[in-house]
This record gives structure tokens, sequence and C-alpha cells, in this order.
């Protein structure tokens, strides 16, 4: 009988840490990823790591990291997974500095942080503007080790297609096509996790790789998995616009002394350098006198937004203001994100050194995604070991990473994100072993059909998409579903424009059906895949639209002017009791997550009460 | 330059349906290699793409995409190539574009001189159009150890402190995006031969670089030996100059090279028990 084996889908850092707790563990992981995992999406991240490692004499603590977390995800996340992600980041971040992680020092040698948004504190460790490059090898290396000691089978420019059921609905395996041959298998496995990162490209440009289709989650969420909270986009708010992308420029800009403005003459022609600084407007200085340009991300957007769109201050009158380093000596720029300073150069043309770079915001980041469960342990946080941990509710199914719902509520922390996919890993490898030994079968006891059959349902789900000979253009039908998922569900969103955004997915959908393959190659057929990925794309941008169309509110990254709270009469809303009282009626009315189950009719929407067994929620305010 | 000027980098905003500039009749044509399979023969296609200020390579790729026609109008399949970050750091597409190897996606049109021409690279096996098979390097990563022996993945505090100055050095090399560039470029590389190239030399220096992978220099040094290491270097320096991270591959050459020498006469003059009482891996 063939040995058992675990199956990590996706090779970002969440997946590859899950290889690395499995491995660890003695276990033997198939790690499939469509890129060879070293360039996977988690090598984009570029501003840090957070921990309250506390070294700047700050009074920095994990609990403070706990509370800056759930308030900056509108008390939206689940509790207890971000307490143990918080209290746990100081040893993760050790973690990576034995690996090798060149992180900046202090002159002392000790790790250096710095400051990020949504926090007072500098708790961010960085290894220039290039972080999470720095980290996603640190994984690899350690995941080469253990592929090279024969533990680890990598399957790379492998597609993960769909999920292999026993007859009790356990997941048992997956089938997955290699994208060179275009041969489809089927892998028993286990248990398995999916780590396959966030949707970016459902929104056409984002800061996202073109990889980040959302394929897989799409999938899973099609094959009975529940999707959380999908309409929770972040839409960053500093990068430059592409025709092929949005290129990202990190919020460490802001973190090492960035500062966002305006001329406050309407369509002022001055070179900026000439305008006098009394003349310049620093809008989230003067708006956030407290934290500054370090607001979170919601928040900086949408005042960036507002300039441009409602008081038509852009820089000459377009979409963009300005985002100014050139007060910080060259060499300090040098030392701390020379990695995005080159990235403006390169795709601009200017030197963000000595000229003011021009930014606007860009969709990023998904703080929604699959479903999981946590079990609490006594101190509040994930019971270690637990088989619930980072579970689907579909027994045998995992996710972990930017693919799940958990760690960001209703908006992302800069920095948090490479923290919870290392974490979900870190919690989820063990997870999964803990359930497979609690089964009662493994899945090299399941009978060979099973896998069979699932492998013959995708053979023919291919050989049918090979026969489309339509006149529609997969990559064109993309395009309308990124413009229109841009345009209406970034960050406003009203109901009737979301009502059109659904409207406009059904008519995708027909189109799809009349789709031409464009390509009938027998290997390396990239049309072929990325028609099957399509598919997946629409049910994910459903997801996201009906979500935010039945969610009257605004909530974090989500933010509808129709349902808008008044301003509070007073600085600290707190003292004014009328505005408290309907803060509170809103709170306990909309204070839930967003359960998405997949039907053939489109979503099934329903929300679920969220414990807060380690924070009361209180207004998020932070004038 | 004034206000209005600045903007004109920046016409194509991120959120906003915008409406493409067509008024301008200005293509830009190209010429692609397009090759099935290795085993099948290859040649150019040509394609005429409509300009867009901005555009680079991967943008005119993903226009032919939404229309795949050649130049003369007929329908052919979309190209293949590699590609995911579009921002030069998963070291993905790697190409020769008019002759050059350089990454796909930090190649503006603006700056190159059209008619554009773009070829898969030649050391790597083929796998289609313009994709090929990098996985020599990955490999060679293997060989050299390109890794930190970690004990576990618990939690037992910090690592060994380090200065300024070595995560300086330090953190250039780790800058490597294994794009297949300096091998490319590299006269001693080709198919048929073992030659690792310049980015696992470069990788075992940073390894060896930091205090605790120090502890294992020497298995790294001797992954560097024997067939297809670092002897095989003829010291042409292409690599440091088609490196798109600016990587001092030549300098990490240099120093693995003279540390390898040391090594060898170390392994020539004392036997393993005396190796060990100097120093050397027990």
């Amino acid at each position: 009988m063939a040995e058992p084996r675990f199956t990590v889908v996706g090779g970002g850092l969440a997946g590859l840490m899950t290889v690395i707790k499995l491995c660890e563990a003695g276990q033997k992981v198939d790690l499939l990823s469509i890129v060879p995992v070293k360039r996977s999406h988690s090598v984009c991240a570029q501003g840090g790591i957070n921990g309250a490692v506390n070294t700047k004499g700050e009074g920095d603590h994990p609990d403070i990291h706990v509370k800056d977390t759930l308030k900056g995800g509108d008390f939206l996340a689940e509790q207890t997974s971000v307490r143990g992600m918080c209290y746990a980041a100081p040893g993760i971040i050790y973690l990576l500095d034995r690996m090798g992680v060149p992180f900046n020092r202090t002159p002392e040698g000790l790790l250096d942080f710095r400051r990020f948004g949504g926090t007072l504190h500098h708790r961010t460790a960085f290894a220039g503007a290039t972080t999470g490059q720095q980290l996603l090898y640190a994984l690899d290396e350690q995941v080469r080790r253990y592929e090279a000691a024969g533990q680890v089978d990598k399957y790379e420019y492998w597609e993960w297609l769909g999920m292999v059921k026993d007859e009790s609905g356990r997941v048992v395996g997956s089938v997955a096509m290699d994208l060179r041959t275009m041969e489809i298998r089927s892998l028993p496995a286990e248990a398995v996790m999916l780590a396959t990162g966030g949707p970016g490209i459902v929104f056409g440009r984002s800061t996202n790789s073109i990889i980040n289709t959302g394929t897989a989650a799409g999938r899973a969420y099609i094959e009975g998995a529940i999707y959380a909270n999908g309409e929770f986009i972040q839409v960053h708010p500093t990068s430059i616009p592409g025709e092929d992308k949005l290129r990202l420029m990190s919020e460490s800009v802001r973190g090492e002394g960035g500062r966002v403005w305006v001329p406050r003459k309407k369509g002022d022609t001055r070179e900026p350098l000439s305008i006098p600084e009394s003349e310049r407007w620093y809008f989230l200085e003067e708006k956030y006198p407290k934290y500054k340009n370090l607001v979170p991300r919601d928040v900086a957007t949408r005042e960036i937004f507002h300039v441009c769109r409602e008081l038509g201050m852009g820089i000459g009158g377009r979409d963009g203001v300005y985002l100014d380093v050139t007060h910080i000596p060259a060499a300090t720029l040098d030392a701390k994100i020379k990695g995005v300073m080159e990235i403006y150069e390169k795709f601009v043309g200017d030197d963000p050194r000595h000229h003011p770079m021009i930014i606007f915001p860009g969709m990023h980041y998904s703080m929604g995604g699959l479903y999981v469960t946590f079990e609490p342990g006594p101190n509040l946080e994930p019971l270690p070991g637990s088989p619930r941990n980072q579970a689907t509710n579909l027994p045998g199914l995992f996710a972990s990473g930017e693919a799940d719902y958990a760690y960001h509520g209703a908006n992302r922390l800069g920095a948090n994100s490479l923290l919870s996919c290392i974490y979900g890993g870190m919690i989820g490898g063990p997870a999964m072993l803990s359930y497979a030994r609690n089964s009662s079968r493994s899945s090299t006891a399941v009978p060979g059909k099973v896998f069979e059959d699932a492998k013959k349902q995708w053979s023919e789900r291919f050989a049918q998409i090979d026969r489309m000979n339509g006149a529609e253009n997969p990559y064109v039908l993309a395009r309308e579903l990124g413009e229109v998922m841009t345009e209406n569900v970034t960050v406003v969103r009203r109901n009737d424009r979301l009502r059109k955004t659904l409207e406009k997915l059904d008519e995708l959908k027909d189109r799809w059906s009349r789709i031409n393959v464009l390509d009938h190659g027998h290997s390396n057929n990239r049309p072929l895949s990325f028609v099957n990925q399509l598919w997946n794309m629409f049910a994910l941008g459903e997801v996201i639209t009906r979500g935010a169309l039945l969610r009257d509110e605004s909530r974090g990254a989500h933010y509808k002017p129709e349902f808008q709270l008044p301003e509070p009469k007073t600085k600290d809303p707190n003292q004014d009791p009328e505005w408290m009282r309907l803060w509170k009626e809103r709170h306990q009315k909309w204070a839930k997550t967003t359960i998405a189950r997949w039907t053939p009719r489109g979503s099934e929407i329903t929300y679920e009460d969220i414990p807060t067994p380690v924070l009361d929620p209180e207004p998020r305010w932070y004038a | 330059m004034d206000g209005k000027d600045a903007m004109t980098q920046s016409q194509q905003v991120g959120l906003t349906t915008e409406s493409r500039p067509v008024a301008e009749e200005k293509w830009i044509d190209f010429r692609i290699w397009r090759q099935e399979s290795a085993d099948r023969p290859g040649g150019f296609e040509e394609f005429r793409i409509p300009y867009r200020k901005g555009a680079n390579v991967i943008s005119c790729l993903m226009e032919i995409q939404r229309n795949p026609v050649n130049s003369a109008g007929k329908p052919t399949t979309p190209v293949t190539w590699d590609a995911a970050c579009l921002e030069e750091v998963c070291g993905s597409c790697a190409m020769n574009i008019n002759g050059r190897v350089r990454m796909a996606c930090s190649a503006l049109v603006d700056k190159l001189e059209w008619p554009i021409t773009l070829e898969p690279m030649r050391k790597f096996p083929m796998v289609r159009d313009l994709a090929v098979d990098r996985s020599r390097m990955f490999e060679s990563l293997k060989r050299v150890k390109a890794w930190i022996e970690l004990d576990g993945t618990y939690n037992i505090g910090p690592g060994p402190r380090q200065s300024q100055g070595e995560q300086a050095q330090r953190y250039v090399l780790s800058t490597c995006i294994t794009c297949g560039s300096c091998l490319e470029a590299c006269p001693q590389v080709t198919q048929d031969n073992d030659f690792m190239g310049a980015a696992p030399i470069s990788q075992a220096r940073l390894f060896n670089l930091h205090p605790t992978g120090a502890m294992h220099a020497d298995d790294r040094l001797r992954g560097l030996m024997g067939p297809g290491g670092i002897q095989d270097c003829g010291k042409a320096q292409n690599c440091v100059q088609v490196c798109p991270k600016e990587i001092p591959l030549t300098t990490s050459i240099a120093a693995m090279n003279r540390d390898v020498t040391r090594l060898v006469l170390k392994d020539l003059f004392f036997k393993d028990k005396e190796s060990a009482a100097v120093g050397g891996p027990a």
C-alpha cells in the first residue's frame, strides 16, 4: 500500500511554513504550485513583518499588537487567532532571523524595527523594502533542504483543480494538472492545505502578481467550502498605475517619514519642489494629528480618493497625490527602502529621492477568504495541535494565508500579512497532522475508483473546454470583469452600482459559454487552463459583490456613503452619547462574519456572530 | 517640469475604467519567437500592437492574448511566456529582448528600439515560445546547500547579532531572483554542459557570510568544487553586467574562488582529524 502523504497547495509563505511543520514532524508532503515556489506572490511584500519585540523603549507588548489588529479590522477578525498570532510574532521574527533573513540592524547589531500604519509603535522588522522576498526565500531554502532529503515532492507548474471526496464527503485528495504536459492526475492525501493566496486578478489590474486569480479558493467554494467576508477588499493607498498592473509603493515609505500632500491651490501647475511648505496641504497630517500619514490603509485610501475625486485637488486635476520623501537623505532611503525607490525609478522614470512620487490607491489584498475555525485554548489562543485550527467546513480541507478569512477582519494592518501567513502555516501543519491521526481511514485505504472518477471528471471538463470554439476571447472577458469590479466594488460602494455589477457578472458568465479557447496545443496550453480559472474568478467576483450589496453599513475597507454614520459631535466619539447609541445599534446589527455558500443560482449569504473573548469592541476612531 | 507634465507619468489611473487612448494611430512592431516545443522547429512571427504610453513588453504580450492575430492578419495562438509579479522581484520573465537578456516587465517600449525582437533564453531547454526550463538553477541551489542548517522551527530566541555592515553585504546578495540572466550571458554555460553559473556561487557566499551558515561553509565550498563547479568560470564577467539586481557577482566568484583554493590546500595537507583541530568541519 502507498505511503500516506499530505498535500499543500501554494508555495508562498503560508504553504511553505505548512510544509516545514509537516516535514519536521516526519511526514511526506506533495507541494503543488503553479509557478516555481520561489516566484510565489509573497515575494512582492515589501515593508516588513510585525511583532511586539519592544526594543525601542516604547513599552510595546503583544496585547497592544492584538488591540491594534482587532481595532484596525473594526472587530470583524476572529479573535483567538489574532491573539495567537500576535503572541507568536516575536518568536516568528526570531525564527526568521535564525534562518538567515538579512533583517536591517541597529548599531548594536540587534534587529531594527520601523513604524507602520495603524499603530503608534516601532513594531515592524524589515529587510530593506523587499521583506517578503527575503522571507519567502528563507522558507524556500528550508523546504529545499527537506526536498533534498526526500521528504518533499514539488509539483511546480501544476495547477490544483479540485478536491477528491470519499463517499462520506471527506476530502481525501486533489485533482491537479501539469501545466507543461497537460497531464491530469489525482493525488491522494491525508489532508489538503489550500494556501493559494488572494483574488487580486478578479479586479484586473491590482498590486498582485498575475498568478493571483483566486481560482483555487473559488473552486473550493463551488465545491462546498464556505467563503467568508468576501466583500472586504483592501485598496492600498499608494500604488503607481501601469498598463499591466498597479505597482505597490510600500507603506514603509511613510513609515520612514514619507509625507502625502497636494498643493493647497487647486490646479497649481508649479513644479512640486518649488511650492513652499505653507502652500502644501498635508491632508492626512492635518486631519489625523496622532497617526498622521500612518493611519490604517482604508482610511488613507478614502482620504486620497476624496481629495482627488470629490474635491478635484489631485495633481493636475487628475487622480494622483504626492508621496514625498525628498526631505530624507538619499543614503537613508537607500539603506531602508531602496527596493521601492528602484521600482519607481524603473517604471516611472523619475528619481523619487529628488522628485516627489505621484501615487494613487490600487486594489491590494482580500481580508475575506475561505472560512476556517480555531479551537480556543485556555489562554484564548488557538490550542496547539488542535485539528480544528485552520480547518474549513469540509473535513480534510484546510486553508491559510491570504486564502483564509480569519485574521484581518474589515481591514488589514500593514506588515500583518506576512505574519498571518507564517502563523497560519505554523498552526495549520500540526492541525492537518492531528486530523489525519484522528481519521478512521487513511487516504491510502480509499478505493482507487474514487480517485479515478475524480480524474475522469476533470479530463472530460478540459476536453469540453478544448472544444470551445465560440467568438468570445477569455482574456477580453477577464478584462471586462476587472474593470467592472474595480469601478464598482473597491473604495466607494453604492447599491445601484453593485446590482449592475451582479448583472454584468451574469452577462459575463453567459458569454463564457461562447468562449474560444484560442489554443488546442497539447503542451503548455495556458489559455486552456485560464478558461477554467475564469469561471472560478466569476464565482469569487459574485461573492465579493453580493456581500458588499447586502452589507448596508460602512466598516473598515467596506465603505457605503449611503449608510454612513454621521460625524460625532465631540472629538472623542465616546463623549457623544447620541452617536454612541447609533454606533452600538449599528455594531450589534453588523459586527458579524459574512458566510457565503455556493448554489447554482449564486451565493447564499448568512451572518454569524463573532465571539469577543479577547477584546470588547469599541468605536474605531483615529482622528 | 510643471504639474501637468508631472501628471503625464500617471495618466493611466488605477481605480477607473479608463478610456483608452485610441486617437493616436501609432503601432509597435514585434518579432516574437514561436516554437511549440523543444522537438519542433521554431521561427519568428510578427505582430503589430497599438502603442500606449507607459507600455512594457508584458502589456504588449497581454494585448496579443486579447487579440491573437499576427501582422499578416492571420489568427494565431497567444504567446507563451513566464511572468508573475511584473515588478522585477519574482524572476519569471527573463528573455532576450532585442538581443539582450533582461526582464520583460521592466522593458518599457519607449526605451527600446523598434521593431522589438523577443526571443527565449537560449541556455535553457525550450518549453514553448518564450518560456524555458530553469530547473538547473534550482538544482544548483541544492548542490551548494544554499540554506542555514536550522535546528528546528521552535521559539528558541533570536539569531546571532550582526553588524549593519554585514547586513548590507548579505542583503544585496539575498536579492537574487534566480532569473537566469547571468547564465544566459555566460559564454561558459551551454545547454549540454553542467556549469552552474554565477547565481549559485553567489548564493554559497550569501550563506557562508552568515555567522550560523559559516559553521557549514566548507560543505558549500565542496559543492562548488568538481565538474560544473566554480573552476569552470572563464572570468568573462558578462554575468555582472546583465544582472537585473546589480548583484556583485564577480566579487562573489572571486571570494568563493579564494575560499575554495584555501580548502583544497587544507584538504591536501591535513587529514580529517587534523583539519577538525584547526577549526574545519567535524
